[in-house]
């Protein structure tokens, strides 16, 4: 049995789609929703490299990367806003991000 | 092609497990573990799929730092995850239903795709053979020149990442005792005393 693209493919949406899910369940917890984020981009990371290595072109491989950069910058980002929200809030309900309503 | 099929199905299972574990986890550090756990498993499948430098980064950069971050803030927060599990079946229906949806919709995209194959025989940049190049020298050899600006760009964006990150959580405590050098160095000979401690009992 040859491992094909649509093997990948199935593997990444799989993920994506557990990611989504993921988002929904954990509705209140902000860091469960950050980790479906990450899945979300590993996905999207896998699909790029399965289409590379098919097509027979590294540059799906370069924007892989970029997207692994972006994907740290993101968790980086997220994780101080949590922090600094846990610090004025003393909780990471998502229901209490309700500050800037003025 | 039996050993690669089965690897390919090792790694896809436990990634996919895993991800699921990172969602149904009761514990987030648990959810964190998973999510280490399914990164090494999809650094597997890039192995496989021929792409050595990402599979390693991922490795280094996910597991070994974005992963940890995960770990330190989930451990550093003291929060009632107990608590924010209520209502956790609330809304399972609408998500499995919206989940299921989805998926279907991917697979028969997935199942009816057709790729031009002019465009499979005219990559822009085509994947040196293993023999000449090593992945990691094509990679550099594409992103230092051809992709410049994206690597920059990507340099830029971690950049502010980084300064953000900095600022947003960096904060003056009041009542912490800091060093102050020039109140240090400012010290006069007299500012100084040497006493004798009495044994047990201190100043």
């Amino acid at each position: 049995m040859v491992i094909g693209l649509s093997h990948y493919l199935t593997v990444a949406a799989l993920l994506f789609t557990l990611g989504v899910f993921g988002i929904f369940l954990n509705r209140k917890n902000v860091i469960v929703i950050l980790m479906s984020v990450e899945l979300i981009l590993l996905a999207v990371n896998i699909n790029m490299v399965a289409f590379s290595t098919h097509m027979n072109d590294i540059v799906g491989q370069v924007f892989a990367l970029l997207i692994l950069t972006v994907a740290a910058a993101e968790a980086a980002i997220g994780l101080a806003i949590l922090v600094v929200f846990y610090r004025n809030r003393g909780s990471i309900a998502v229901e209490d991000v309700n500050m800037m309503r003025g | 092609m039996t050993v690669t099929a089965a690897f390919f199905y090792l790694f896809a299972t436990i990634t996919v497990a895993s991800g699921f574990m990172v969602i149904a986890s009761r514990n987030p550090v648990q959810s964190v573990l998973f999510l280490i756990l399914a990164f090494v498993n999809a650094a597997g499948l890039f192995l496989m799929m021929g792409a050595e430098f990402l599979a390693m980064i991922l490795v280094i950069v996910y597991v070994g730092a974005v992963a940890v971050l995960f770990l330190f803030v989930t451990m550093m927060l003291d929060v009632d995850f107990a608590e924010l599990r209520q209502g956790f079946l609330q809304y399972l229906p609408f998500g499995a239903l919206i989940g299921v949806v989805f998926f279907l919709e991917i697979t028969l995209v997935i199942g009816a795709y057709i790729i031009d194959p002019a465009l499979v025989r005219s990559p822009s940049v085509p994947i040196p053979s293993p023999d000449i190049m090593t992945n990691t020298e094509a990679l550099g050899q594409v992103l230092y020149t051809r992709y410049f600006y994206f690597f920059q760009a990507a340099g830029l964006i971690l950049l502010v990442a980084m300064i953000g990150a900095i600022v947003l959580t960096l904060r003056d405590r009041v009542g912490v005792r800091r060093q102050n050098i020039s109140v240090q160095n400012a010290r006069t000979a007299q500012d100084v005393q040497v006493r004798k401690v009495p044994f047990r009992q201190g100043l």
